[in-house]
């Protein structure tokens, strides 16, 4: 199961040209707006025609410009879960989900497993009108995987909910990647989406790609942090749960250490994925001491790249981790730091990337 | 309707059959012209645009006047009419129903082309995608959403048809029991003295005509809109 993209295309005004593969699990399509994400999965959806071009899933050639294929949106077993849900006003809620039945033939084994998957039984007699944002988007993801595609595409489809709706999906996503065995194809400017959910990132800057890879190795490189907005850079290190502490603390252990976090919701032994923000990692020549930081990691510097007049990402080995730290310029010749010194990183904070990881993910 | 006398009764049901036959045989054509201009990005655009409002702004008896000379049995297109299908239409009652559809058209396509533009095309490229063709995306999507505009169109041209005058009476003239409608009759016995109790029969009869088509748009309007959004 996988996804093979050759595009190129001209707006007035830019230029979209990229070529990458997406293996089976989720690829995320990551970038700043405008960068041409939504495009990419319109021509892959076949509701925009590129100048050239090349799109195969699963060795089915779905476009192909040189050879003048290519096969009409409707033929091309896509499911496509849009920004704005996008169900039928009309057509009540077990209708919307049918759809594609009715529209295709394709019979999906699971039905009743889906429709539980998504947590939207109780819904199926209402009509999108009488829904709220989360439950319509469940509904509308249920719908584009009971028309049983061979490919799902999503388009932001959780930058309309609030933060308590995103919370609600999240975990749906994840059993969907983990557990459908259809590959994604995910749209997103949000480095926290990104880091919980991709497998795959492909960084895209400018309507080309920057950097495409494992999401863990492509999100803490920092050749890719200027596409990806200086804000959001951070590196992903996988960790385990060593134990909770009376005081509200629970101890992750990383390759090169441990960390204490505020009382993490997963059992004794659980691995997870945790996403260290660049900014929220200070650097020092000597174990700190007197200092209100609990987490310090010893680290060793690989490169430097200078970010912005006044800053550095350095990127750090801790372990089998990488780890990026935003420091300023005066910060870097003060301490001298280069490639090969071995350092202190204080960790200020880590989130919560991504629960119950097995060790090969990412 | 034994209060009506014969000629009246003739009118009334002529004018039903006109305004039924116009409504009918206009709506295939008002939802292409609709989509043509709701949809539809070609030269000329706003050329037909112009041509379908024009029966809206022409006095009707210019309406009247340009039918008879264009599909009057000496007109180019009445002639040809005749000889290829032996339709005529000046001074027949078919005549009256291409008068009432002509003036009604402006009406109904209008009514429809904003139900169609309020149908957003995401829904439409959401049906492609869950593998509907486009005939399918018409048939299941864009036909049931636009259901209430198609409605409104229908009634409201059928009615605009129940009261056409000008344009009817310049095309197809006033012959009792042939050609002539309602407002015709009303117009006929007002000119002679003592027909105003015909003529008040008659338009009491229009009132209550007019009244009930659009009590019935508004319920069925209604009841459709209820199921279209679900509310």
């Amino acid at each position: 199961m996988s996804l093979s993209v050759t595009l190129a295309h001209r707006f007035p005004g830019h230029v979209l040209d990229v070529a990458f593969e997406a293996p089976a699990g989720l690829t995320a399509l990551f970038g700043q707006s405008g960068t041409g994400k939504t495009t990419i999965v319109n021509a892959v959806a076949g509701l925009l025609q590129p100048d050239s071009g090349r799109i195969l899933v699963n060795e089915n050639v779905l476009l192909d410009t040189t050879r003048k294929i290519d096969v009409p949106v409707h033929r091309r077993r896509i499911g496509y879960v849009f920004q704005e849900a996008r169900l039928f006003p009309h057509l009540t809620v077990r209708q919307n989900l049918h759809y594609g039945r009715w529209m295709t033939g394709a019979k999906v084994m699971d039905d009743a497993q889906i429709i539980d998957l998504l947590g939207i039984r109780p819904l199926l007699s209402r009509r999108p009108g009488a829904l709220s944002g989360g439950e319509r988007q469940r509904v509308a993801l249920g719908r584009a995987l009971l028309s049983a595609p061979e490919l799902l595409l999503m388009d932001e489809p959780l930058a309309a909910l609030d933060d308590a709706r995103k919370a609600e999906i999240l975990p749906y996503l994840e059993r969907l990647r983990d557990e459908s065995g259809v590959p994604i194809l995910y749209v997103s400017h949000s480095i926290a989406e990104v880091a919980r959910l991709a497998t795959t990132v492909v960084a895209l800057d400018g309507g080309r790609i920057a950097r495409a890879g494992p999401a863990a190795e492509v999100l803490s490189d920092p050749d890719v942090v200027p596409a990806l907005g200086i804000r959001d850079a951070g590196a992903i290190v996988s960790g385990q749960v060593l134990q909770h502490h009376d005081d509200g603390l629970s101890e992750i252990a990383l390759s090169a250490g441990s960390l204490l976090l505020p009382r993490v919701d997963c059992p004794v032994g659980d691995r997870m994925r945790l996403r260290i923000a660049a900014g929220d990692v200070m650097l020092g020549r000597v174990r700190p001491d007197g200092l209100s930081a609990l987490n310090v990691l010893p680290v060793t510097v690989e490169s430097l790249r200078q970010s912005s007049p006044s800053e550095t990402i350095v990127k750090l080995r801790a372990g089998e981790d990488a780890l990026l730290a935003r420091i300023s310029n005066r910060s870097v010749s003060r301490l001298e730091v280069a490639p090969g010194l071995a350092l202190f990183a204080i960790v200020k904070s880590a989130s919560i990337a991504r629960r119950n990881t097995d060790g090969s993910a990412g | 309707m034994t209060w009506l006398g014969p000629e009246e009764l003739d009118a009334v049901l002529l004018s039903l059959r006109v305004s039924l036959w116009a409504t009918l045989c206009s709506l295939p054509l008002g939802l292409w012209v609709a989509f043509l201009l709701a949809r539809g990005r070609f030269p000329g655009r706003q050329l037909l645009n112009g041509l379908v409002h024009l029966p809206l702004i022409l006095p009707p008896v210019v309406t009247g006047y340009l039918l008879l000379i264009t599909f009057g049995r000496n007109g180019p297109l009445g002639r040809f009419l005749e000889d290829t299908f032996g339709l005529i239409f000046a001074f027949r009652w078919t005549g009256a129903v291409l008068a009432a559809a002509v003036m009604a058209f402006p009406l109904m396509v209008r009514a429809m082309r904003l139900s169609i533009e309020a149908v957003d095309p995401k829904l439409e490229e959401a049906a492609a995608t869950l593998g509907a063709s486009r005939v399918w995306v018409f048939l299941t999507v864009t036909l049931p959403l636009i259901a209430p505009g198609i409605v409104a169109g229908a009634i409201l041209a059928f009615a605009k048809a129940m009261g056409e005058f000008g344009a009817t009476i310049t095309f197809v003239a006033n012959i009792p029991g042939a050609t002539q409608t309602l407002p015709s009759a009303v117009y006929a016995f007002l000119q002679v003295p003592g027909g105003e109790a015909q003529a008040t029969r008659l338009v009491i009869v229009a009132i209550v005509i007019s009244l009930g088509a659009l009590l019935a748009s508004e319920l069925l309007a209604r009841r459709i809109q209820r199921r279209v959004t679900g509310s």
